[in-house]
């Protein structure tokens, strides 16, 4: 893992003195509301609907035992005893109170961690793949270039001041974990035939109220021109998005209207003249030593594998959960174990102190000290053995972190929604534990096979809507809350965007709505090897659409 | 979340805590909606708007709220996010203002929109 250096330590600390003094200057009248938001923001610190809300920055959802307990200790001391892992691989404290903000700040940087960018017109967290650096399909490890791009874009004083947030993210992997396409700049990983690493550059994607697949800028850009060409790209949207209007200043908008080939041209002009100035060269000594952090780490001997094949041929729960929740590791011996924060009535993506802790405690013992936050809100263990995926299964199941349902229909998104937040227009929490418990029963949700569903509570599509198999939007029509549903959407290397199926649901029309989509997929699907999205994509919407609104099927036939 | 109709109160979230207020009669900050200052006009609802905006040392995003009286007769909020605000997450009963108030709401948070 990366360690912060002495510049990074004296950054971080100087950042959270200001702070103080400006919470201070705040509390004390000197500030307004008005000048103290945005230095607030800066530092992560919203308003929600009930209280404060703080985004710590996990970067590329990489985290220590220690500093899990640390997130565990902040939670207890001055929260409510639990936190939130988003779908941008943070965490949220959903009850902080103003005044002991600089001191959680404080508890942070002792582990190494902050709240910086994680709100306003800037460079977002780098997001990757929560498998880097363990999933067998890699390519490379794609954290040194997300580490290297955080510390080039920390405090940047071109880009602290977009038209609009900028988020990046980095796939190491061809099977793209880390939904690249639907970022204001994506990277793809790629070996030249020559052997040189270098990168796939998208560009222009997004979700929201305008959601686009991004659109490769260029197809391959060697690794020591990354920083030129980001750059590039950041200067010409620094300079020509739009700023009139919140709605249309983020890159995708741009983009759009300059034409791909247009901006392209622009960007090929800038960066040409970059590489010229020398300014934006990669420091190969730098990269050496961030690299040298995200070295593999000590792998051990696969052990004894007895206790694990005669535990997967005698109880049906932990083989489920092997099944679902582990993933191949590209050591021998190793494997891959996604922890679900899915339980049937669990909040998605929440988990508490306690939990947090056991979570620690397993990548400390068996974990090589390392922990991943997925963009689906859970949390993985990169590297442990197989030998001990028994142990390590009990150990969660007692926590209540030992649900097998990766992947699976239980396996949902979902935004605070309403429950907290105060740009939602519906909650959606309660639909996701709706859907959960209805679809409950383990071995129905193995029948229905993969299923990706995503819920949002407002357009901005926090809950990657679009990008679902099934996309739940919550909205207010005629003072309630109000579901429409997309159909058809992928997050994945083969991007594709939901399409409205048709009018909305009421909260509690939802569930049945689902249970007739669902049992229309399996009465079609031509074999159990057919997801729901390959039998929608084969199929197209029509079947599904007269499922979900069988009235208007029966008034068409008359 | 201001409407045109209806009898209005001023919400906003407290500097320091974060969680919800509500403009009194006295023009100081309470917790107790029923305790809350209540605009019948649009005239009477600015000036309380006025009063709270003076008060930003205090409060943090005043703004004005539409308020009704439930079938037992507890004032409540007529959109289902100040329901919301006032109450704390519907999927967390033991959290926000709903955890101590026991059965001072008439129906469970989960059904909120649905009543």
């Amino acid at each position: 893992m990366y360690r912060y250096d002495e510049f990074d330590q004296a950054f971080v600390r100087e950042r959270v003195r200001r702070f103080a003094g400006q919470v201070e200057r705040r509390l004390s009248g000197a500030l307004t509301e008005d000048e103290f938001k945005p230095l607030r923001l800066q530092n992560g610190l919203y308003l929600q609907l009930h209280a404060y809300m703080l985004r710590v920055a996990i970067p590329y959802g990489t985290l220590s035992s220690r500093q899990m307990r640390q997130l565990a200790t902040i939670a207890e001391r001055w929260d409510k005893g639990y936190g939130h892992f988003t779908t941008r691989q943070n965490i949220q404290f959903n009850w902080p109170k103003l005044k002991d903000v600089p001191a959680i700040l404080d508890a942070l940087a002792d582990v190494e961690m902050h709240a910086i960018q994680t709100s306003g017109n800037c460079i977002r967290n780098v997001t990757t793949d929560h498998f880097a650096g363990a999933a067998a399909d890699e390519i490379e490890d794609p954290r040194p270039t997300a580490e290297f791009l955080r510390q080039w874009s920390t405090d940047h004083p071109e880009f602290s001041f977009l038209p609009r947030k900028f988020k990046i993210a980095i796939t190491g992997s061809p099977n793209d974990r880390a939904v690249t396409k639907a970022h204001d700049i994506g990277l793809r990983m790629l070996r030249s035939e020559a052997g040189e690493t270098g990168y796939e550059v998208i560009v222009g994607g997004g979700l929201g109220r305008t959601p686009v697949i991004g659109e490769v800028v260029r197809d391959f850009l060697p690794r020591a021109d990354l920083l030129a060409y980001i750059e590039a790209i950041l200067r010409v949207y620094n300079l020509h998005g739009r700023r009139d209007n919140k709605y249309k200043a983020r890159i995708k908008i741009l983009v759009r209207e300059t034409g791909l080939e247009n901006f392209r041209a622009e960007v090929e002009a800038e960066f040409e003249r970059l590489k010229a100035s020398h300014s934006a060269e990669i420091d190969p000594t730098e990269l050496a030593r961030i690299e040298a952090c995200f070295a593999p780490p000590a792998f051990a001997e696969a052990g004894d594998l007895s206790t694990c094949e005669t535990r997967l041929a005698t109880d049906p729960d932990f083989r489920a959960w092997v099944d679902t929740n582990v993933t191949a590791h590209r050591q021998p011996g190793y494997a891959i174990a996604t922890i679900s924060l899915k339980a049937v009535n669990a909040a998605p993506g929440d988990a508490s102190a306690d939990q947090m802790r056991v979570m620690a405690d397993l990548a400390e013992r068996f974990g090589h000290d390392e922990l991943r936050i997925s963009h689906e809100q859970n949390v993985v263990l990169p590297h442990v053995r197989r030998a001990d995926l028994p142990e390590i299964n009990d150990t969660l199941a007692l926590a209540g972190l030992g649900t097998a349902n990766i992947g699976q229909i239980g396996d949902i998104i979902a935004c605070p929604g309403m429950d907290y937040c105060a740009l939602a227009t519906a909650r959606s929490i309660p639909i996701a534990q709706d859907i959960a418990q209805h679809f409950s029963d383990p071995a129905h949700a193995r029948t229905i096979g993969e299923m990706k569903i995503k819920i949002s509570g407002c357009i901005n599509a926090c809950g990657h809507h679009h990008v679902a198999h099934i996309g739940i939007l919550g909205l207010e029509k005629a003072g309630r809350e109000n579901y429409q549903i997309t159909l058809g959407g992928n997050h994945s290397e083969t991007m594709s965007l939901g399409e409205r199926a048709g009018p909305g649901f009421d909260a509690h029309e939802v569930v049945p709505a689902l249970e007739r989509l669902i049992s229309t997929y399996l009465e079609l699907r031509e074999s159990e090897a057919e997801t729901f999205l390959m039998a929608y994509r084969r199929l197209g919407a029509a079947p599904f659409k007269a499922a979900l609104y069988p009235e208007k099927e029966l008034q068409n036939a008359v | 979340m201001s409407r045109k109709h209806g009898p209005k109160i001023v919400s906003a979230n407290d500097l320091l805590e974060g969680d919800v207020v509500y403009l009194d009669e006295a023009g100081g900050w309470t917790r107790d909606l029923n305790r809350a200052a209540v605009a019948h006009d649009a005239e009477a609802a600015q000036a309380l708007l006025a009063d709270a905006i003076a008060q930003q040392d205090r409060i943090v995003g005043p703004d004005l709220i539409e308020i009704g009286l439930s079938t037992s007769g507890v004032r409540r909020p007529v959109h289902y996010r100040d329901i919301f605000r006032e109450r704390g997450p519907s999927n967390r009963p033991d959290l926000g203002r709903q955890s101590a108030a026991g059965a001072a709401y008439d129906a469970p948070a989960r059904e909120a929109a649905h009543v």
